[in-house]
């Protein structure tokens, strides 16, 4: 373990000596650095106290990121592989355009949680976010899966305004029945069948274990899924192709 | 160079906040620390602090700050202000050397009181003309710019990074009992000393994080009330509108919100509360050209309280904290930190949602 103490540290400085480390990094003190952990392909980095800065894991290929407490916004911009997992809170924006890999959260998330996520092939991102999410949720999703648990006590509704604008690939699983949810027309939310909780056990049981959670606690609740009209919603805006 | 107001480019920022609930005064030197984990969202082409309660042996005179280009200028508007004020004290605002701070043009401080006669010839209270006269020197004396024109309060701009510029002023030398913060990443203009935020007229002041998309439909509707833009940046479209709506107009904080940032028609369609709703919409169609689209957050300083804003999309980051009697501001959670390493109640408002802190009466 390569402990490294961040404060006053410029955020270059430190993601060089996380790059140099070849054993698993704890980090103390940091404070806003941005980009913490940006690329990298493999290794181990856990963030134990502190705040890191916006766009923590951006562009993450494979390596795994550990938060104590919050984080801020962009978490895991455009990341391919890997795991981030924060034990607080994350501002707006997480897993913006993220490809591929886990984010599991466990407390709320701000506006825009995965906007722009997608998918290709076999590379399919999944975001649990343990608590509720803000406005706009999965705004322009277009591959990948969101899953918003609500968990704890909560002073605002699981999802807030405008979830799922624009989206037209991937899905969005809400644990609650959303009756006062309003989607917007291109998209289809129903009551969770067989088949897709066998589907949300999965990702449950990620969030759950990675947090000492108990995981059957969690399943046992209504869900919803939203996925976009089976019909390319866009097919023919321009031209019939 | 080009003169800010002369060139258009076609914006991140950064920003921060700190108040007292019960009037307790602070210096300026944690405002200016809570600038550092923000340092790349500005450039180094403006910073700014705003403080209030800063003057208590002088808080019943208006505090303008000045630049000049010149002395020349400097004594020209001396002459100009003796006209119609009686001006009290006139001295150059304290400054330190650094080496990031360079270019600095002449920066005097007046503390003055309207003449009793003049304001009984124009017939205008003293408020409306400070206003005027600012507006006066600003767009009518070239070389001369008021940057601060409030009472008990300051504002202490330049080009350069937030985190020198505090140092430059020498904040740590000044009590306040709420201090905002700007670092500033222009987008739109080259960025002058008198273009970094704060913006202020009187005692309000706006920093501002964002770029607005309205800010042609605001300039041209506040014209119209003898309010001149003359530096092309959005924020000063902003700290004239809130001064129109609630000091001329007379709406409250949440009044003037609910016009900048007024809530959508459908959501407005489905408030429950018909008072509300009347309400809401009587705003949004009265003061239609002072809807203020695109991204912005910003904090508005006043005497003794402050009131954050986010657009209604929410396109800017802001994080609100609490730590015993204080309140804590800034587009990121770091700076919070650093503000009050303990913060307690993190959270982010909602889009259009105001969050006004006010000291306690009496406590300011």
């Amino acid at each position: 373990m390569k402990c490294i103490e961040a404060s006053q540290m410029d955020y270059r400085v430190l993601n060089e000596r996380i790059r140099e480390a070849d054993e698993p990094c704890r980090i103390t003190g940091c404070l806003g650095q941005r980009f913490i952990g940006a690329g990298l392909k493999e290794g181990e980095i856990t963030l134990a106290d502190g705040v890191p800065g916006n766009a923590l894991g951006a562009y993450l290929n494979g390596a795994s990121i550990f938060v104590e407490g919050n984080a801020q916004d962009a978490v895991g911009d455009t990341m391919n592989d890997g795991s981030i997992v924060i034990c607080g809170n994350v501002g707006d924006t997480a897993g913006y355009a993220m490809r591929g890999g886990t984010i599991y959260v466990k407390g709320n998330a701000g506006y825009r949680a995965g906007i722009h996520m997608k998918a290709y092939r076999d590379k399919v991102p999944v975001m649990v976010i343990g608590g509720c999410a803000g406005s706009f949720l999965g705004e322009y999703q277009a591959g990948g899966v969101l899953v918003v648990l609500g968990l704890g006590e909560q002073e605002s509704p699981i999802v807030g305004d405008f979830p799922c604008t624009g989206m037209h690939g991937g899905k969005l699983i809400l644990r609650a029945k959303c009756g006062s949810v309003r989607f917007p027309d291109q998209v289809t939310a129903r009551q969770a069948t067989e088949e897709d909780r066998e589907e949300i056990r999965r990702y449950v049981s990620g969030f759950a274990k990675a947090f000492h959670m108990k995981e059957q606690e969690i399943l046992d609740s209504p869900y919803t899924v939203v996925t976009p009209d089976s019909r390319n919603p866009y097919k023919r805006l321009y031209v019939a192709n | 160079m080009v003169r800010e107001g002369n060139v258009r480019i076609p914006s991140g920022c950064a920003i921060a906040a700190v108040i007292s609930r019960e009037g307790k005064r602070m210096t300026g030197e944690k405002i200016t620390q809570a600038m550092k984990p923000m340092h790349d969202r500005s450039n180094g082409l403006g910073g700014g602090f705003a403080g209030y309660g800063i003057y208590p042996e002088y808080k019943d005179m208006y505090a303008f700050h000045l630049f000049f280009d010149c002395r020349d200028t400097r004594k020209q508007c001396e002459a100009f202000l003796k006209e119609h004020y009686e001006v009290v004290r006139g001295e150059i605002i304290p400054t330190r050397k650094i080496p990031k701070i360079t270019d600095e043009p002449l920066i005097w401080r007046y503390f003055v009181t309207p003449l009793p006669s003049v304001l009984r010839d124009l017939q205008l209270d003293d408020k409306e003309f400070v206003a005027r006269t600012v507006m006066q020197i600003n767009t009518g004396m070239k070389g001369a710019y008021v940057f601060s024109s409030g009472k008990n309060m300051g504002t202490f701009k330049a080009v350069g990074f937030p985190e020198d510029v505090g140092v430059f002023y020498r904040l740590d030398e000044y009590e306040g009992y709420s201090w905002t913060a700007h670092g500033r990443y222009p987008t739109n203009t080259p960025g002058w000393w008198g273009g970094a935020h704060p913006f202020t007229l009187l005692d309000y002041s706006v920093v501002h994080n964002g770029e607005i998309s309205s800010y042609d439909a605001n300039r041209r509707f506040m014209e119209m009330f003898g309010y001149k833009c003359t530096l092309k940046t959005d924020t000063e479209v902003i700290t004239y509108i809130l001064d129109y709506l609630i000091r001329v107009q007379g709406l409250t904080m949440e009044e003037a919100a609910g016009v900048i940032a007024a809530p959508f028609w459908s959501a407005i369609e489905e408030e429950p509360d018909r008072e509300k709703r009347v309400k809401q919409s009587y705003l949004r169609t009265v003061f239609s050209s002072l809807l203020v689209t695109g991204p912005f957050s910003i904090i508005l300083g006043f005497t003794g309280g402050l009131m954050a804003l986010n657009d209604r999309l929410k396109l800017r980051s802001m994080v609100i904290g609490e730590k015993d009697d204080r309140v804590l501001i800034a587009s990121e959670e770091a700076s919070i930190r650093v503000l009050d390493p303990d913060a307690e109640k993190i959270r982010a408002p909602k889009g259009g949602e105001p969050v006004i802190v006010k000291v306690r009466e009496g406590c300011y």
